[in-house]
């Protein structure tokens, strides 16, 4: 049977993580259909259209799912459910408000967060913060599966020309208002995305110095992390927060700038391709992660970071 | 207007994990409990609004082996008034600790039910969203901010774009962040008094629940470790290598 991919959009576009998503589902079957819940979210949905492995887009247009309120897209997808063997959604903030809350009705044991498809039923999770991987099958006939989308790629946003099926919108919830959303706008690459990350700790030792970070960050177009400890500080506001309970990232270069190196922060970063690791305390956790380690005070080697980098004749983007 | 708190006993986060040598899960035989993080910023927001003259009755729950007993001990002890302990035998799944905790609601009948957003052992994030699907009752998960406005709240959520407010009707679920508020510490005084208050005890298999579970776990490993890196000498020798060795800049 197919399988149900629910899109992650803004009604204009599609959010880059349903990319991921879209790869993983197609590994439990090549038959993925998407699913996309929105209000004007035509051109959305074309973009799904054109996606290499979506098979067949269904679209639910209503006023009500402007927001992405969860109580009122759960019984859209019960609804197509009957249809499908699985149902997918990234295990982000958007697919963890989502996915239990269909799971539930249909009496389904959900799975979250997995990293890899073993088969149809098999999945490999992390469990305690990434602290240890479970291998877990499923046993329910139907099963929802949330995916961490930095561990699959990103499927082609071009090369398909899938059907969009219009389905008719189910009722609104009333007893749920969306209020506002207060979007952090950046001219920087997104946390979750970008290539390079620059994180400051408890060790920037106050929310000025963090300008250090932000330096570095721009000369590496870099995104801007923080450990737990530095956000709990105020040094930074939460959403650059790194960790189990902040955002998990996957960069090609980790820059942890006077972080010790909790377990938590470590949750978030440690699957990086090349981490680096700052910090005046040599035997601080985070060398045991990083690939390089430069034992330093940070007040100085950051500058020094800087001036090395002007160096340069080019710096990749 | 009367609060449910759910409370879940994991093992502390700062033990460092490790997992069994036949890979059937981790160790937990003397390893130090504690109550899941965020169920303790539920407890705190449930205790502070009844403080401040919102809510009558604080009431924690925990689903669990008898030990779970000590997690809702640990809540009378912070505020709640009184205590329930649902206990089970095996681990049992979010799917099925939602299915428990309808009953209870049913029983209890509360205006709010709070919880943490997710437990740090299994990491699954789902009880609070299926508990108020089960219920049809609203749901604001990963609350760091909450307004009580008559018998709505305002809640303001955490989510990957920033955040996000909402309002929703009572009764409803609201599934907590750890910026909602501070953890108290009990003091001595009321660990004391804590120990007077009621906890009633039920077995889940009274409740008329299957509970069975749907996942089985096949196997717990190790996850693949980082190879070790090098310490670089200065800043200068670091930039060499991150252009020419890693070719990442």
């Amino acid at each position: 049977m197919s399988v149900l991919l629910i899109v992650e959009h803004n009604n204009k576009e599609l959010r880059p993580f349903t990319l991921n998503a879209a790869t993983a589902a197609s590994q439990i079957d090549n038959d993925v259909h998407a699913v996309i819940i929105g209000h004007n979210c035509e051109e959305a949905a074309k973009a799904l259209s054109k996606l290499e492995l979506v098979k067949k887009v269904i679209q639910v247009e209503a006023a009500h799912y402007e927001n992405f309120v969860a109580e009122n897209f759960a019984p859209v997808i019960v609804k197509l459910a009957d249809n499908y063997s699985h149902i997918i959604s990234s295990a982000n903030t958007f697919g963890k408000n989502l996915m239990p809350r269909i799971a539930a009705v249909l009496d389904t044991s959900q799975i979250s967060d997995i990293i890899k498809v073993i088969a149809p039923d098999t999945f490999l999770r992390p469990i305690y913060a990434g602290n240890a991987f479970a291998t877990v099958k499923s046993k329910d006939t139907k099963k929802c599966v949330t995916v961490r989308p930095t561990s699959f790629d990103a499927c082609e946003s071009s090369g398909g020309s899938a059907p969009i099926e219009k389905v008719e919108a189910s009722e609104e919830f009333s007893k749920t208002k969306f209020v506002k959303r207060e979007e952090v706008k950046s001219d920087r690459p997104e946390l979750g995305t970008a290539r390079v990350v620059v994180s400051g700790g408890r060790g920037m030792q106050s929310g000025d110095n963090f300008k250090l970070i932000t330096s570095l960050a721009d000369k590496l177009n870099a995104a801007i992390g923080a450990s737990r400890a530095a956000v709990d500080a105020g040094y930074i506001s939460n959403d650059h927060q790194v960790g189990q309970t902040g955002k998990v990232v996957v960069p090609d270069l980790y820059i942890a700038i006077g972080i010790s190196g909790a377990i938590q922060h470590l949750a978030g970063m440690k699957e990086s391709k090349v981490i680096v690791a700052i910090n005046k305390d040599g035997e601080a956790p985070i060398f045991s992660v990083a690939d390089y380690g430069l034992e330093a005070d940070l007040f100085e080697a950051v500058p020094q970071f800087l001036e090395e980098l002007n160096k340069l004749n080019t710096i990749q983007k | 207007m009367k609060i449910l708190v759910a409370v879940k006993r994991v093992i502390d986060y700062n033990v460092q994990i490790r997992v069994k040598e036949d890979n059937s899960g981790v160790v937990t035989d003397n390893v130090k409990m504690s109550t899941n993080p965020p169920d303790d910023n539920a407890i705190e927001e449930a205790v502070k609004i009844k403080e401040a003259g919102k809510a009558t009755e604080v009431v924690a729950v925990s689903i669990g082996e008898e030990k779970a007993q000590e997690t809702v001990r640990k809540a009378l002890a912070v505020g709640a008034d009184r205590g329930i302990l649902v206990k089970t035998e095996s681990v049992v799944e979010p799917l099925s600790v939602s299915k428990l905790l309808q009953k209870i609601v049913e029983k209890e009948k509360p205006d709010l039910v709070f919880m943490g957003k997710q437990a740090i052992d299994d990491d699954c994030n789902q009880t609070g969203q299926m508990l108020s699907a089960l219920l049809n009752w609203p749901q604001a998960t990963f609350a760091s901010k909450i307004e009580i406005k008559d018998s709505k709240l305002e809640v303001t959520r955490e989510i990957d774009e920033g955040l996000e407010t909402i309002e929703i009707n009572v009764p409803a679920i609201v599934t907590c962040d750890l910026r909602l508020n501070e953890p108290r510490y009990a003091s001595l005084p009321n660990i004391m008094k804590a120990k007077k208050k009621p906890i009633e005890q039920l077995n889940a298999s009274d409740l008329g629940v299957d509970i069975s579970s749907r996942i089985e776990q096949i196997k717990v490993e190790e996850p693949p470790k980082r190879k070790a890196g090098i310490k670089v000498a200065s800043v200068s020798e670091l930039v060499q290598k991150l252009k020419n060795e890693a070719k990442v800049i």
